[in-house]
């Protein structure tokens, strides 16, 4: 799958939350994104790169301009060197919550984007892709 | 710094969102705002988040927390002016507001107020206006 434009946010602390959801809201509206999938895909981005920082201890997020035959995507990955997720499917389940969120984060920004991958290892980290097509 | 400012409206306080949320900012406004309805016996908060384009798990448990603490100091919250593209995200969010009114505006959000606690307290206000 051809990837046409690549960039990197660094996330290390709140702040970059809101620095991440400018940026992926410009690539969107690049994309051509509707605005209820600008929305969502910002959205989505807000609650993984929140992650990242609270709960991986900080880490980049990768932003993808991809295409496939005639129709192009944002692909976002969200890495870091944290913990690990010892149990991803529990993780993934509607407002289960180690910290003191709402635990709608996964879930919810599964929900709202069309491929979600999650992978993680215990004491090495965990890196969630999120694929909006157009 | 960044700051919300907090408007008084006779008995109401109205919080326009403006800014992008970020952490510290929604821990001020919560230590603001409860201070405020402590201080002015304010009995209804109106929140404005017309110019916010995301509303995430964050700000929502924010907005949640605030209609909570309000609730305790005999306040009522409603949120108003929330974008079409917003709701549609919050839905499959999967966030709900429980206990968190809405109104498509803030001239709505007020008639909700001024109706309900009047209501409830049985005070006769001249100025009180009913939803049409």
């Amino acid at each position: 799958m051809p990837v046409t434009r690549t960039e990197v946010v660094e996330l290390r602390s709140a702040s970059d939350v809101v620095s991440v959801r400018q940026v992926v809201r410009t690539w969107a509206i690049d994309v051509g994104f509707t605005l209820v999938d600008q929305t969502k895909i910002v959205t989505a981005a807000s609650e993984l790169a929140r992650n990242t920082i609270d709960y991986g201890r900080g880490g980049l997020a990768r932003l993808e301009l991809i295409t496939e035959g005639t129709r192009r995507g944002l692909r976002i990955a969200f890495e870091d060197q944290g913990p690990g997720i010892p149990d991803v499917q529990q993780a993934l389940t509607d407002h289960y919550t180690t910290g003191n969120g709402l635990g709608l984060g996964l879930g919810g920004a599964k929900r709202l984007v069309n491929e979600f991958d999650i992978s993680s290892r215990v004491g090495e980290g965990t890196r969630v892709v999120i694929t909006r097509w157009k | 710094m960044d700051r919300i400012p907090i408007l008084r409206l006779r008995d109401l306080l109205l919080v326009t969102i403006q800014v992008d949320m970020h952490d510290r900012l929604a821990m001020q406004l919560q230590d603001e705002l409860t201070t405020r309805i402590s201080e002015t016996g304010a009995r209804g908060v109106l929140i404005d988040i017309s110019s916010l384009d995301i509303v995430d798990s964050f700000i929502g448990r924010m907005i949640a927390n605030i209609a909570s603490m309000a609730r305790v100091l005999d306040a009522q919250t409603v949120v108003v002016g929330m974008q079409p593209a917003v709701a549609i995200t919050l839905v499959e969010l999967g966030l709900t507001l429980p206990g968190v009114r809405t109104a498509l505006n803030v001239d709505k959000g007020m008639a909700l107020l001024q109706a309900a606690p009047a209501a409830a307290a049985d005070q006769h206000d001249p100025d009180a206006r009913h939803p049409d």
